[in-house]
């Protein structure tokens, strides 16, 4: 079996890190945990496309204000996120003076990110590196769907993309205050899934995040439970329900400790997002709301984290292209020394 | 992973779960029945008090839903009834309407040229074209059936 | 009370036509605009085999306000204007049944598009 688990030499540490919301967000049960938020989605922008991008630029700027760190120490930026040709975070990043690194991996992108940041970090001449994602529901879906005043329906399937963004400022040295570790890094596979429906993104996912999170426990023999968290990023109810059903089929029963950003971003009873969020803000945000303070605080220790894409755009599915999945695994510890704040 | 992704396609579209379809139908019959009641109030408007034609008075009736899907299309709120109503707002000409009216209202961003102009009819233009060239095949057979009239 | 009983089956046919489309939308995985597309031609079909001015005669707006009224309304265009016009009328039947409808589409949505701008969801 092809070893696919990356142990970075000296685990790079999470410095910090900033989120930035929109209303339904805020209305969210980690509404309260953003750093900024704007009721209007707009952040004084004329276009969703600029508010996006806007997004990302505040997220980045919070992120080094709370780490006290310049742009300038930036030794590689990495950012996504769903507009052609990542716009949103060339528009947004623009006059960040690092070498920039646009990437895409649809809402996997945060971890993509991670990846890609970790792996700059074992070269002696990187100190800092950042990633930055984010999806704006409105860019995304005039984009992929249809206008935004179209009057359709949706179905329960469906998920609601997130309108957020994330900035995430790691370090190689591991002396530093930060709220987690990456310990581990399995990049993911893209795998078929063989559906065309662009309504069912959580279930087009699912087999890429059981591959990934499979191929993680068979090559480190370790099982779900040696967790403390495993951590989707966007499958939402339906995706999160057919994903631990490959793991039970493939040897991992009753896995108990799973949890999913996008089945847990909305308050699903009320805000009428159907299967849950989705996009790169989803898992781009929720690490930071949800999962880093866990770690931080030393109320879980080791969490299996991996945000899921769905790689297609408009044209592939008129196509009737099915759609590929992929998901990028972390794995996060908490900081021997937890007491230091982000 | 074991993963035969024919099989799959067929499993997943059973998990997944079904739109409520006789709630949906209810809300598409009594909204969609709804719009077209009231054009027929309004068909009697103009053609009672107001003494239009008959052809005019049907004319008119479509210029009035047509202005106010757009209006309130514009305001925000059709999408809002849409999610109710589904078919029930799609299939009267407030759908096409609305098809019209909002993709103009996306793309103002990008200009009343190339946004508005270009892209007013991404979704309602179907609808134009497949309903004249069946209109203009009609029209030649009609032309045949006339014993090529010219 | 003959308005009443008009407006009573307006209500119905054009209330059961969208239900035809409920029903397709919501167990087949055809699209809103595959839907719309599909009606205008039937539309169009039913018009020129007579029998949507049967439907017409009984509902009224019940059949002309829903999107086959719009293709039945092109196939009588069509049909009168090859009448009148002979082969011309091929091509100038369709767009203008169908003018009044897109003019007022096209100029409500340009204003719509001028005076608003879309919101968040």
């Amino acid at each position: 079996m092809k070893r696919r688990i990356l142990y970075p030499g000296t685990p790079p540490v999470i410095l910090g890190c900033a989120t930035v919301g929109g209303r339904r967000e805020k209305e969210g049960p980690f509404g309260a945990l953003f750093d900024l938020t704007d009721k209007t989605d707009r952040f004084r922008k004329k276009t969703w496309e600029t508010a996006e991008a806007e997004m990302q630029r505040l997220a980045l700027c919070k992120a080094l204000e709370k780490t006290g760190k310049s742009a300038m120490e930036i030794d590689a930026l990495f950012a996504g996120d769903l507009i052609n040709q990542c716009a949103a975070s060339v528009f947004g990043l623009v006059n960040v003076p690092a070498p920039f690194f646009g990437i895409f991996g649809a809402c996997s992108t945060l971890t993509e990110g991670l990846t890609l940041a970790s792996l700059a970090l074992e070269n002696p001449g990187v100190s800092l590196t950042a990633v930055v994602t984010s999806s704006h529901n409105c860019s995304a879906e005039r984009q992929f769907r249809s206008p935004l005043e179209y009057g359709g329906q949706r179905p329960p399937t469906s998920q609601w993309t997130v309108t957020g963004a994330g900035a995430y400022l790691l370090s190689g040295r591991a002396e530093e205050g930060c709220c987690a570790r990456v310990t581990a890094l399995l990049p993911g596979i893209a795998v078929d899934s063989g559906l065309t429906d662009s309504s069912n993104m959580g279930a087009a996912m699912a087999p890429a995040a059981a591959d990934t999170f499979l191929s993680y426990f068979a090559e480190s023999g370790e099982r779900p439970e040696d967790y403390d968290l495993i951590v989707t990023g966007d499958l939402g109810a339906e995706g999160s329900s057919l994903f631990l059903e490959f793991l039970a089929e493939n040897g991992c029963p009753n896995v108990k400790n799973h949890e999913d950003c996008g089945a847990l971003i909305y308050d699903r009873k009320r805000a009428d997002v159907h299967s849950g969020g989705s996009g790169c803000g989803c898992a781009g945000t929720m690490l930071a709301n949800r999962y880093l303070p866990l770690l931080l605080r030393g109320e879980k220790r080791r969490i299996l984290f991996a945000a899921t894409g769905a790689l297609m755009n408009a044209a592939s599915v008129q196509q009737g292209l099915s759609i590929p999945g992929i998901a990028h695994l972390v794995r996060l510890e908490s900081p021997e020394n937890g007491k230091e704040k982000i | 992973m074991k993963f035969d992704k024919n099989k799959y396609r067929i499993y997943a579209k059973q998990h997944a779960g079904r739109s409520p379809l006789a709630k949906n139908c209810l809300f598409a019959f009594l909204i969609g029945g709804g719009i077209c009641a009231a054009g027929e109030l309004l068909y009697a408007l103009f053609s009672g008090p107001l003494r239009c034609e008959e052809k005019e008075s049907g004319l008119w009736v479509s210029v009035t839903l047509i202005f106010l899907s757009a209006l309130f299309t514009g305001l925000g709120i059709f999408d809002r009834i849409a999610k109710h109503a589904g078919a029930g707002t799609l299939v009267p000409i407030t759908g096409f309407a609305n098809a019209v009216a909002s993709p103009a209202i996306d793309a103002k961003s990008e200009g009343f040229v190339l946004g508005v102009g270009a892209k007013m009819f991404t979704v309602a233009g179907p609808v134009l074209l497949y309903g004249t060239a069946a209109g203009a095949v009609w029209g030649l057979i009609c032309w045949i059936l006339s014993r090529g009239r010219i | 009370m003959t308005l009443f009983f008009a407006i009573c089956k307006a209500f119905l046919v054009g209330g059961l036509l969208c239900v035809i489309a409920q029903i397709l939308i919501d167990e087949t995985a055809m699209t809103p605009a595959r839907i719309l597309t599909l009606y205008v031609v039937s539309g169009v079909a039913l018009g020129a085999l007579g029998v949507y001015e049967k439907l017409v005669d009984f509902a009224g707006r019940g059949a002309t306000v829903p999107l086959t009224g719009f293709g039945y309304a092109i196939a009588k265009g069509v049909k009168e204007a090859v009448a009148e016009s002979g082969f011309s009328g091929i091509f100038t039947g369709a767009l203008t049944a169908a003018a009044g409808g897109t003019c007022a589409a096209m100029l409500f949505s340009l204003a719509a598009a001028a005076l608003f701008s879309s919101k968040p969801k």
